[in-house]
């Protein structure tokens, strides 16, 4: 358990500029050091990920589309780091349907002085969403099938959407006016967030800008975005009669813009006033590659992400994904099943379930009745609305 | 009905036409029909097409007189085809002076729009008396008659056919029954004539013509671009310039004969170091060409604040490139030559290079550059920009509200160079500041007398007679 994941030091948030159900908020960094620099790498293609073993034997692997891949490169003297031409180029000839990657983050061998790797964004975070209590039950109680003894959760899946797909979402990411010195967003669609995207260089982030389409997106912003045509409207205004000089009318302006500042702050309360697990993945020495996770609260919002962090908390790099509720409801009824240790009777006190029964509705309908004896589920009254 | 009722009444009618005669000339000056940054193309040509419908059916004797107010091309072409294709609407009492307007408005516009103007309305069918008049007129004005049935070629057929223009002395021949067949006596016909078979006659022709030619040639392009230069009209020469310095000619461009907003988009077609390399001749350039627009404008200012706007939303679109820019860069350079004290402000602070280095970048904040503004405390202060203010949204509007209040004697101007399609009109920053589109920064002196007129809510009497006045001159130009 860790903290709460600071409002982002070092970063300050612009003006929102709205268009249709999407506000879109700059995140400005006045001086970047230049130490870690973020490059994109296209694949356009499916993507099988090795995510142990040798990609020869058999093991556990990550599928999913995966239009593109960042390279990262930092340095640990504070030198500048570069990214090198390589990484560049086109995909050459016939574009690939399959593309095997060898694990999500993996390094890449460089000749000058930046250390570079490989990871697959917002699929990292993903994984380890999909991997939590993956292993399934530890104790071999009654009501697990052979299938939960043998293979745990395995195989588990979670659909999204690509960013294309928003309603509207391709016209905001064009239209939006790319200040000097952003290196991040938060998109927000009909005032809920969607994701963080941060870099750590505003070259970087102009580059990266269009890749926002690419991302994946819960359907719930899918909903969101063809529900809610236009933004809620958000305003401050300064009473001209009240102004008295100048001066006076500066500081209003100054208070407007602070003003925008808490309205985004408090729209992204989901996000950064709650306290999230993180979870080290790879130790850079100047910096940390991490991905977090909140408590699966069901009445709450959960962005699942993952984030570089320089030594002094300054956040390099991040990219979140928001969950949508069916999604937290099946990390809640996995996360308290693994709290009552797998046993039925115990999970049915953790989630309040009135019987048995119930809960047994429950996991099935969270698309986990292959953990549960066929006989169980056979007589269960199922609900197709709630997957 | 009581009199002082009917007097009410009346009043609210000239109310109503006021604005809606406004709304539609502000559609006028700044739409072209063609995708803007944040509207798209077909868009904008639905809702201006609406504009016009709407006007031509309830203000017919207006909707003619806007032709006398220098609005874009465009739509000075799609006034004159909806009053001729409606001809049987017009009112006994206002037949001469329409019938003169749109004679007077396609004599005056340049010729490409004029021949493609005639040519749609034959696609269109629309064939009565007058457009045949008036037709036949255009075409058979002997000074230029063998140059455009050379030039425009087909428009002319096209046109003169359907109005049963006479093809007199050897248009007949050339038009109609072959030109390959016999020896021309007129000279540009036989240039055409031989271009086709010899090189060396093609320079003779115009330029559009004979590239085709020397392409069937095979005419390098240096000679080519060397040769073709007496023929190359203003237009031709600008564009040409690159490729005749490339091939080692003088690019030889008159830059007095420019209006600004087209060497402001030449300009900003430069790269960076191409703009810092000639910085002097650019910066010349639009002296001269201001110089020329004040002479004919007589306009003078006394201190005046510009702020203007460089946001990426200036990019404009594919097909307007960089046009909300150039205009602003354009306007600038008018009203520096025009005041007494000027303070340009771009909403993103410019270069070091100065104003020619300005490319289109960043948010929208037009809100710091106005209190800026505001601080020299100038007699007239002019926003530039596409009406999206939004770093952060409405700030400027209320900002240039405040303005208006702590500064009366300074007048303050939204010119905006986009037409938003959903609201009919150039997108407003605030309702207290008269927004105007813009075309042409010349047109500037024009814009800000209208919105004086506007702030002073004048009546429609006064508008009736300044509209008068203006007919009157565009009328008394003809030849």
């Amino acid at each position: 358990m860790s903290a709460a994941l600071t409002a982002l030091p070092g970063l300050r948030a612009g003006s929102p500029q709205v268009m249709g159900a999407f506000r879109i908020v700059p995140l400005l960094r006045e001086s970047a050091p230049g130490d870690l620099r973020i490059g994109k790498e296209a694949y356009d293609a499916y993507g099988v990920v090795r995510l142990d073993g040798l990609p020869e034997e058999p093991g556990l692997s990550y599928v999913s589309y995966v239009p593109h891949g960042l390279v990262i490169a930092h340095t640990q003297d504070g030198a500048e780091a570069t990214l090198g031409a390589s990484i560049f180029r086109g995909s050459e000839g016939k574009p690939r349907r399959v593309k095997l990657h060898h694990r999500m983050v993996k390094a890449r061998t460089a000749d000058d002085g930046s250390a570079r790797f490989r990871m697959l964004p917002l699929h990292l975070a993903m994984e380890g969403f999909l991997a939590l209590h993956f292993r399934g039950p530890d104790i071999l109680w009654q009501e697990y099938s052979d299938q939960a003894a043998r293979r745990g959760l395995d195989p588990r899946s979670e659909t999204s959407v690509r960013g294309a797909w928003l309603a509207g979402f391709e016209d905001a990411v064009r239209l939006f006016e790319i200040h000097e010195h952003q290196v991040g967003v938060l998109v927000f669609v009909a005032d809920a967030l969607a994701t963080v995207f941060v870099v750590s260089h505003p070259d970087d982030y102009r580059k990266l800008h269009l890749s926002l389409l690419e991302d994946f997106f819960g359907e719930l912003l899918y909903t969101y975005a063809l529900l809610y045509p236009e933004s809620p409207r958000a305003e401050s205004r300064i009473d001209p009669r009240a102004v008295t000089d100048l001066d006076h009318l500066a500081r209003e302006m100054d208070r407007v813009r602070t003003d925008f500042r808490h309205y985004t702050e408090l729209l992204a309360q989901g996000l950064f006033g709650r306290p999230a697990h993180t979870e080290t993945v790879r130790d850079l020495g100047a910096f940390t590659l991490q991905r977090f996770y909140p408590d699966f609260d069901p009445r709450e919002e959960c962005h699942i992400g993952e984030q570089i962090l320089r030594r002094d908390g300054t956040v390099e790099y991040m990219k979140t994904f928001r969950l949508s509720h069916a999604q937290v409801r099946r990390a809640y009824l996995l996360e308290k099943l693994a709290e009552a240790e797998w046993d039925l009777d115990r999970a049915m006190v953790l989630l309040g379930a009135a019987s048995k029964t119930e809960l047994l509705k429950r996991i099935a309908n969270a698309g986990f009745g292959y953990l549960l004896k066929p006989h169980l589920v056979r007589g269960l009254p199922v609900d197709p609305q709630s997957r | 009905m009581t009199l002082s009722a009917i007097h009410a009444s009346r009043l609210r009618q000239d109310r109503v036409a006021q604005e809606d005669l406004l709304l539609f000339v502000n559609a006028c000056f700044a739409c072209t029909g063609q995708r803007e940054f944040y509207g798209d193309g077909h868009g904008q040509r639905v809702s201006l097409d609406f504009l016009h419908r709407y006007i031509l059916g309830n203000y017919r004797a207006l909707y003619a007189q806007v032709l006398a107010l220098g609005v874009n091309h465009m739509n000075q072409a799609l006034i004159v085809k909806n009053l001729l294709a409606t001809g049987r609407d017009t009112p006994a009492a206002h037949r001469a002076r329409e019938n003169a307007l749109v004679t007077r408005a396609l004599h005056t516009l340049p010729t490409h729009r004029a021949m493609h103007l005639l040519e749609d309305l034959a696609k269109r069918g629309v064939n009565n008396r007058r457009t045949r008049a008036l037709t036949q007129r255009y075409l058979a004005d002997a000074r230029s008659r063998d140059f455009r049935a050379v030039k425009y070629r087909r428009s002319f057929r096209r046109a003169a056919v359907h109005a049963h223009a006479p093809f007199t002395g050897e248009l007949g021949p050339f038009l109609l029954r072959g030109w390959k067949e016999r020896r021309f006596t007129t000279p540009l016909f036989e240039s055409f004539r031989q271009g086709h078979f010899a090189a060396s006659a093609i320079y003779d022709l115009p330029f559009t013509v004979a590239e085709g030619l020397a392409q069937k040639h095979g005419v390098r392009r240096e000679v080519f671009l060397e040769r073709i230069g007496p023929k190359l009209t203003h237009h031709e020469r600008l564009r040409l310039s690159e490729a005749r310095e490339a091939a080692g000619i003088a690019a030889d461009v008159d830059w007095s004969r420019q209006p600004l907003v087209r060497i402001a988009s030449y300009v900003l077609s430069l790269s960076l170091a191409q703009r810092d390399e000639r910085t002097a001749e650019l910066a010349g350039a639009f002296e001269a060409s201001a110089a020329r627009a004040i002479r004919s404008t007589a306009a003078r200012f006394g201190r005046v604040a510009c702020v203007l706007d460089r946001s990426f939303s200036s990019y404009g679109s594919s097909e307007k490139r960089r046009r909300p820019l150039a205009v602003a860069l354009a306007v600038a350079q008018f009203l520096r030559a025009a005041s007494d004290s000027f303070i340009g402000l771009w909403t993103h602070p410019v270069s070091p290079g100065g104003e020619l280095m300005v490319t289109p970048r960043g948010a929208t904040d037009l809100a710091t550059p106005i209190l800026a503004a505001l601080r020299h405390e100038p007699d007239l202060l002019v926003v530039v920009s596409d009406g999206f203010d939004n770093d952060p949204q409405g700030l400027a509007g209320q900002v240039l509200e405040a303005g208006a209040r702590l500064l009366p004697r300074c007048f303050m101007l939204h010119l905006n160079p986009v037409y938003d399609s959903e609201s009919f009109a150039p997108k407003a920053l605030s309702p207290a500041v008269p927004t105007l589109g813009l075309r042409d920064a010349e047109d500037v002196p024009t814009l800000v007398s209208i919105a004086r007129f506007a702030a002073e809510s004048g009546t429609m009497a006064e508008l009736s007679r300044e509209l008068d006045a203006r007919v009157r001159a565009f009328l008394d130009g003809a030849s």
